[in-house]
This record gives structure tokens, C-alpha cells and sequence, in this order.
């Protein structure tokens, strides 16, 4: 929670401020069917799934890697767990649809565990590695599907994004849940160290005995599966399976999500919490471009402002610009120790990685 | 003797880096035409100073001045238009680019906006030809090695033509031949009327090319002298203080030889790798140091890294305590129970945003496997205590360990491995680039280590050092072993020699 506050929270609390100044009722939360309902309530549901692989692609970053594949993953487990329930003698059983929930789940482990072949055993660089899933996963989704539309009724199966635990979403519920699992292991664990070290320094790691290649491999597995549960969910809310629109750049909003929470692009350092923070940021953004009533065309510009705006506030020389303004022009802040003002530290690492 | 005005002028100079003061009133006069040593300990504050000057860190009180005119450099590039170029420890290059793009990057020759490429490996060339660096201009600079890299940062920082030359640890990684060549370029520069300043650890290489020198310690000034006016006795007092006594003992350290007939804890048989290394035996002794000494390139980090499968041998077998081991990568070697500090510590030893305990702990963590964590009062009680006796400073484990000085980081390397209690250490440079006082407690460290029992492999550029700690040496030459050297044989000299003859002229 202290790492919480730490974090740029204002985004997230000036869009919800824009909200309630534009909507009053905004705020308001509401028991219906033993399930909470408000917009809120709504940016936590229909954040969950861009939460659930914003998480899996903080480690995977923090592991110098990036993760493109994502989005396809989300289209090829709904695509699986779809056209199995719907294939299945009784496409409303509970039975169907837990088979197919655990096929589109075994499936992800088999992509993740194909990225990290890719990028642990072969050494390819992860953003062509993960290009490749990126590119072909979506076109496995719709052989899945035979390019159609896959309708679903199965109450089991859509209780995953409808039904709600104690009023609260079951969405939510998950992924608040693997949250606090991923917290809990990283620190209980010598896994979050170990990710760090690898992404800071991948030689010093491997001479310091390491076993950097199953650290990445858990990685990629990790964030494919985070990738499938988020499809699971987005298919769940729809009824059905979408090979070509569902989690469509959902990997770039991810990796926003991330970047967002302060997580440098250049590998090591991570934070679990900024990158919920990032998630809600960008699902609370999507919302108010909905309630605040911002006409379709100029939304995707409006978001796009927002983002600039956002990034612009937390560079170091703009906060070093304002934060000498704000004390009447004397002098430079102290400069880090090492770093000589360099406007991207990120460059600086990657550059020696390789 | 010297003009009246000195060229650059630092005046009571103070940086602090938070609660840390770094510099405290510290001042600096270089003269035109003349090699001013900036001498200190690690910490002393001799990498800050530089970096006042050049513009990398801002000065919190006292001002600089170029030819009499106040200046206050926004960064590197402004002090280098203004003269004052700098040649850092570590070399700060890209492996990846060739040797002209290098050596002009930044500033390469136009023509209509665009790069004129034949124009600038033609000045590179001509760059090249005036260090007497026989390079190819267009071949990619990581293929050198990382002596002639230095010299490709020091031709790149005379490329411009310089009132000022900043030499940070130029010759850290120079053999003796490459630092003669360095230092005729230093003095010819000298004479043109250019103002040095040279930073190294190297005493007789102060003493060889130094005209002035100016002495911090722990970031104040102690004071500045003519070279000709100051003992080395008097020098390295006026560096360490009153850590002097360290230095005395060192005298007396080399541990009691190793029994022979001991059953050699580390055995290697026509260990190689095709065009690093050829065959290499290799016997180690608990509680025995066998150095391995040589020029850059003579193939004795190359040896090490096999030891240690840091690179993969294509021949020749392995054991450990009288088992045989397959080396295949450092996992299998750590397994074993051998141990490793590689030389290029900043690439391939310190993971510099992880702090000091996490660097400590990390090869028993991986050893331990990511499951099973250290219990963090554990690794408190280890990280508190290996501060302690390896004087690591700042003594504080929350500090990142990029920001402790290059002796620090070696020490927290070094105890990366202590505590994982190894049976084989092999410390690949482990002294290089870090000052006196660090490099006592190091090689204190390993006689120590060694009377503990560990076997211990030793590489240093420093043929006194080696000849100093060393049991037994292993002369390396052109890629293979030329003569194994022990009690009475191992000294100087003759070592010196079996580097120059491969033992041909000899015996």
C-alpha cells in the first residue's frame, strides 16, 4: 500500500474527478442481484482482463523481455474454450465448460513455453520472438473457429465474467486474487529477486549461478497464461469467441499499463502495484471517454492526449523543469549520482544487453 | 618554472550526494604543459572531482575556472567544446560500432548534411596513426580487445584537440608496452602545451609521468606537491592515513606453501577451447594460491573461464576433490564448488540496481534455488557481517551497489562467494582499477582464504602481486602454457622473462 502511494495515483484520481464533476452519481455503488453495480464497480470488471496481462508482462519485462503475443493468446483461449463447449454433446453442461476451460488454459502453457523456447533456449530477441505468436496466434484462433463467430450458452461458462462472489464481480475477484498471489510469491519467494537480476544483468546473473533460462521460461508461461485467463473472461462477457477482434492490441495497452506504473522498459526493477495502477489508469480513461460523452472519432485523440500527458508529467527533465519553477528558479536539483542527465535511462542499459 | 596562471582552476569545491559529502572544499589548479596525479583512495572523491569538472555533477559551493574566467559547465559536451575532454575508467564505447565511428561519434565529418564516411575513416586513420594504433578504422570495436579499446577512448578524446585531458585509470588494462605508448602520447601532448590530469593506482606510473600531484583523501584535500618533492613512503601516507599498518602486513603474507602430497582439490587435464585457449594441466591444492601470469591476451582469463564453464571447454577433463565433474555452464561449476570473479566487473559481476545484501546473497539465493528464499534475517545478519570484515563502505546493505566505488563493489563481490564457502576460488583481476587500502584488504583476503584452506586461483596484470600471493605460477604466453613455476623459482624477474621468451631463452 505504501508502494501504492509512492506511485503516480493523480491520473487515476483526476479522471474519476473529471467523471463525478461531469456525472454525480458517479461514485455511486448499488446491490442488484446480489451483485455490486456502478461504474466503479465497472472499471474494476471490465479492467480485469488488461490487469490480468498487464501483470504477466511486468515480469516478463522485468526479464529484459517484452510480451506481443498476448493479445493473441486472449483471442486463441477464448477461440479453444469456445469451440470445444459448443462442439461438446451438451453445450450447456458444467462439464463442457470446465474442459474447456482447462484445454484454453493447458493450451496457453504450450504457447508460453513456445515464447520461452524462443527467447531462453534460442536467444532470439523477445520482440521478434514473441512477434511470431503475435502474428500467427491470431490466425491459429480463426482456424479454430473456422473463422466464424462462436456462440456460446453455457451459464458455467459465462459465470466466469457474470456471476459474482459475496456481490463481488468474479472477475474481479480473480484477479485481485492472482494480484496478491504474485505479490505474495515474489516476496516470499527469491523469485522477484532473482527476475530483477536478470534483468539488470543478465551475464553477472548467469556467472552468479542463476538459472536465468528457467527464470525467463516461468515468465513467459506466466504472462500466456495471464494472457488466457483475460481471454476467458473476455469471451465469457460476450458469449462467445471472436477470433479477430477479441484482445486486439490488447499487448500495446499492457505494455502501456506497465510503462505507466513505472516499470522501465529496460528490464530489472518492477512494480506490481504501479502496474495495477497503469491497468486502472487506462480502463478508467476508456470509461470516461464513454460517460463523458467524447464523440467516437476524436476518442482514440483524447486518449492519446491523456497518455502524453500523463508520460510528460512523470520525465524526470519536465518534473526537474517544474519542480525549479515551483521554487523560483534556483539552480538544477541534485542530479543523480551516476547517471550524467540522461533523458532516457533505458537507452543506456539496453544498449550493453544484447 | 610554470606560467603564473594555471589553465584551469577548481576553488573550494564541495558536492554532496544527499547526506553523503562527497567533496568538501577541495581545490585543483592544472597548469598547461604539465601531468598533474589526482591520487587518492576509492572514495577519496577523485571520480566526483572529475566529474565537478567536466560537468557531470553540479557543485554545490565553490566555482571553476578556465583561463581565469568563471565557468560552470551544463555537461560533458559543453567542458569538451570548451577544451576539456575526458577519457573515463571503464571504457564507455560501443562494442557494436566500428573503431572510426567510435573514435568520431558526435562529430563526424559532413558534406551536404550528410556523413562523409570515406572522410571519416580517413581522419580516423589518421587518429590511429598518431597513437600508433594499428587498427582497421572499419572493424567492429568489440573485437578488440578491451586494452586496445581504451587506447581507441584515449585516441577519441585527442581527436579534438584538447587544452585539457582528463586520463581516469587509463592504464588499468594496459601491458607495460601499450602504457609506454600511452605515455609518449601523454608527453608529446604535454609539450604541446596541453594540461593533464591523470588518475591511476599504478604508483611507478605516477611516478614516471606525473609533474604535479594533488592528494585527497575520504573528500578533502591533503595536498598538493611537486612529484619530485614527494616520497612514495610520503604518498601513499598522505593517501590511506592511518591505514598504513595494512600495508606492512602485507609484507609478511604469503601463506604456508601447500603440502604435496595433498590430493589436489581442482584438477584439470588438457583443458582447452579452440582459438581461446590450447590444452592447459592444472593442479590446485587446498590452501594453496596458484597464480596464473601473463599478458593481456596470453589466455589467462580465457583458462578461468573454462575452469569455471563460464565458457564451454572443447577438450580435456575437469575434477574436483578427486571426482570428475562436466563443466558444461557457471551453475554446474558452482555446483561443484568453484567459485568466480570474473575481470570485467561492471559487465559481468555487479548487478548494479540490486543493493549491497541482494548482491551478497545472490549465488548462495541461486544456489538455494528461487523456491527456498534466505530468510531476510539471515541475509541482514551475513550482509552485516561481511560489511564488516571486508570494511566494504558506505557500511549500509540498502545502498545499490552501482553507486559504491569500483573497490567496494569488488569487496561485495567477493563476499558474494566467501559466503557460499567455495572449495575453488578463482579471482580473475580482482585488484584492477581499485586503490591501494581496497587492494591490501584483498590480497590480505586471499592469503587468508588460502591459510582456510580454499584453493585458489589468482590472475592479476600486476606481476608483483601475483608473484607476491602466489604458491605456484602458471606462466601463460600466446594462448598456452609455456612453465609452472614453484617456492624458490617464483619471482619476479624470472617470471618477467618466461613472459618475454616463452622460457626459450631461458633456462
Amino acid at each position: 500500500m505504501r508502494e501504492l502511494l509512492r506511485k503516480p495515483i493523480w491520473p487515476l484520481v483526476a479522471l474519476l474527478l473529471l467523471n463525478l464533476a461531469v456525472t454525480p452519481s458517479f461514485f455511486a455503488v448499488r446491490v442488484q442481484d446480489g451483485r455490486l453495480y456502478g461504474s466503479l464497480v465497472d472499471i474494476l470488471h471490465n479492467g480485469a482482463p488488461l490487469a490480468l496481462t498487464a501483470l504477466g508482462m511486468t515480469l516478463v519485462i522485468a526479464t529484459r523481455g517484452i510480451d506481443l503475443s498476448v493479445g493473441a493468446v486472449v483471442a486463441i483461449a477464448g477461440a479453444v474454450a469456445c469451440s470445444w463447449i459448443a462442439a461438446s454433446p451438451d453445450p450447456a453442461s458444467p462439464g463442457a465448460a470446465l474442459t474447456g476451460i482447462v484445454l484454453a488454459l493447458g493450451l496457453a502453457v504450450v504457447l508460453g513455453a513456445w515464447n520461452g523456447f524462443l527467447v531462453a533456449r534460442l536467444g532470439i530477441q523477445p520482440i521478434i520472438a514473441t512477434l511470431v505468436l503475435m502474428t500467427a496466434g491470431r490466425g491459429l484462433a480463426q482456424l479454430v473457429t473456422d473463422g466464424q463467430i462462436v456462440t456460446v450458452n453455457n451459464d458455467t461458462f459465462s459465470g466466469i465474467s457474470g456471476s459474482a462472489l459475496f456481490t463481488v464481480p468474479v472477475t474481479v475477484v480473480v484477479a485481485a486474487a492472482v494480484y496478491a498471489l504474485v505479490a505474495l510469491v515474489t516476496r516470499r519467494t527469491a523469485l522477484g529477486t532473482l527476475v530483477e537480476a536478470v534483468g539488470i544483468n543478465p551475464e553477472a546473473s548467469r556467472l552468479a549461478g542463476v538459472r536465468s533460462r528457467s527464470i525467463v521460461w516461468t515468465v513467459y508461461v506466466f504472462s500466456a497464461l495471464c494472457a488466457a485467463v483475460a481471454g476467458l473472461m473476455i469471451s465469457a462477457n460476450v458469449h462467445a469467441a471472436d477470433a479477430n477482434n477479441a484482445g486486439l492490441w490488447l499487448e500495446l495497452d499492457a505494455i502501456l499499463a506497465v510503462v505507466i506504473g513505472g516499470t522501465s522498459l529496460a528490464g530489472g526493477r518492477y512494480s506490481i502495484a504501479g502496474t495495477l495502477l497503469g491497468a486502472l489508469t487506462i480502463q478508467a480513461l476508456t470509461t470516461t471517454i464513454y460517460s463523458v460523452g467524447i464523440p467516437p472519432e476524436v476518442s482514440l485523440v483524447f486518449k492519446a492526449v491523456v497518455v502524453i500527458l500523463v508520460f510528460l508529467a512523470q520525465a524526470p527533465k519536465v518534473r526537474a523543469l517544474l519542480a525549479r519553477r515551483r521554487r523560483g528558479g534556483s539552480g538544477p536539483p541534485p542530479a543523480a549520482p551516476t547517471t550524467p542527465a540522461a533523458p532516457a535511462p533505458a537507452a543506456e542499459t539496453t544498449g550493453s544487453g544484447r | 618554472m610554470h606560467p603564473p596562471r594555471p589553465l584551469v582552476e577548481m576553488l573550494g569545491i564541495s558536492v554532496a550526494f544527499g547526506p553523503v559529502q562527497a567533496l568538501d572544499s577541495v581545490d585543483l589548479r592544472l597548469y598547461p604543459g604539465e601531468v598533474h596525479a589526482l591520487m587518492g583512495e576509492n572514495g577519496a572523491g577523485k571520480s566526483t572531482l572529475i566529474k565537478a569538472l567536466t560537468g557531470v555533477h553540479p557543485v554545490d559551493a565553490g566555482e571553476i575556472r578556465v583561463n581565469g574566467e568563471p565557468v560552470a559547465f551544463s555537461g560533458p559536451a559543453a567542458a569538451q567544446a570548451a577544451g576539456i575532454s575526458t577519457v573515463y575508467q571503464e571504457v564507455n564505447l560501443c562494442p557494436n560500432l566500428s573503431v572510426a565511428e567510435n573514435l568520431l561519434l558526435g562529430r563526424e565529418p559532413r558534406r551536404a548534411g550528410r556523413i562523409d564516411w570515406r572522410g571519416a575513416r580517413r581522419r580516423a586513420a589518421e587518429v590511429l596513426g598518431r597513437l600508433h594504433l594499428d587498427l582497421d578504422p572499419s572493424s567492429p570495436l568489440g573485437a578488440h580487445p578491451i586494452a586496445q579499446q581504451q587506447l581507441v577512448a584515449i585516441a577519441r578524446a585527442v581527436e579534438v584537440d584538447a587544452r585539457v585531458l582528463v586520463l581516469d585509470e587509463p592504464t588499468s588494462s594496459l601491458d607495460a608496452s601499450e602504457v609506454e605508448e600511452l605515455f609518449r602520447v601523454i608527453r608529446r601532448l604535454r609539450d604541446d602545451g596541453v594540461a593533464i590530469l591523470f588518475v591511476s593506482h599504478f604508483l611507478e606510473q605516477v611516478y614516471a609521468i606525473s609533474d604535479r600531484m594533488t592528494v585527497l583523501r575520504n573528500g578533502r584535500l591533503v595536498g598538493e606537491h611537486r612529484t619530485a618533492e614527494l616520497s612514495r613512503r610520503q604518498l601513499v601516507s598522505a593517501m590511506v592515513g592511518r591505514e598504513l599498518e595494512v600495508l606492512d602486513r602485507l609484507d609478511h603474507a604469503p601463506a604456508a606453501p601447500a603440502d604435496d602430497e595433498d590430493p589436489p582439490v581442482l584438477s584439470a587435464v588438457g583443458l582447452g577451447r579452440a582459438g581461446a585457449i590450447e590444452p592447459v594441466d592444472l593442479d590446485v591444492r587446498p590452501g594453496e594460491v596458484v597464480g596464473l601470469a601473463g599478458l593481456l591476451g596470453s589466455g589467462r582469463t580465457e583458462l578461468a573461464r573454462l575452469l569455471f564453464g563460464a565458457d564451454r571447454a572443447d577438450r580435456g577433463e575437469i575434477s574436483v576433490a578427486g571426482r570428475a565433474v562436466r563443466i558444461r555452464n557457471p551453475r554446474s561449476a558452482i555446483d561443484a564448488g568453484i567459485a568466480f570473479t570474473p575481470e570485467d566487473r561492471k559487465a559481468a559481476g555487479v548487478v548494479g540496481d540490486l543493493t549491497v545484501r541482494d548482491n551478497i546473497v545472490l549465488a548462495m539465493q541461486a544456489s538455494r534455488g528461487w523456491m527456498r528464499r534466505i530468510p531476510r534475517r539471515r541475509q541482514d545478519e551475513l550482509a552485516r557481517r561481511w560489511i564488516e570484515l571486508l570494511d566494504i563502505r558506505p557500511a549500509d546493505p540498502d545502498a545499490l551497489l552501482r553507486n559504491l566505488s569500483g573497490g567496494n563493489q569488488q569487496k561485495v563481490l567477493l563476499a558474494r562467494w566467501l559466503i557460499t564457502q567455495p572449495k575453488v576460488l578463482i579471482l580473475d583481476e580482482p585488484t584492477r582499477g581499485i586503490d591501494v587500502g581496497a587492494k591490501a584488504q584483498i590480497q590480505a583476503l586471499v592469503a587468508e582464504q588460502a591459510r582456510d584452506g580454499t584453493a585458489i586461483v589468482f590472475i592479476s596484470a600486476e606481476l608483483d602481486e601475483v608473484v607476491r600471493l602466489s604458491d605456484r605460477v602458471l606462466v601463460l604466453r600466446d594462448r598456452r602454457p609455456v612453465a609452472q613455476l614453484a617456492g624458490d623459482d617464483v619471482d619476479t624477474d624470472h617470471v618477467m622473462e618466461l613472459i618475454a621468451t616463452g622460457g626459450e631463452a631461458g633456462a
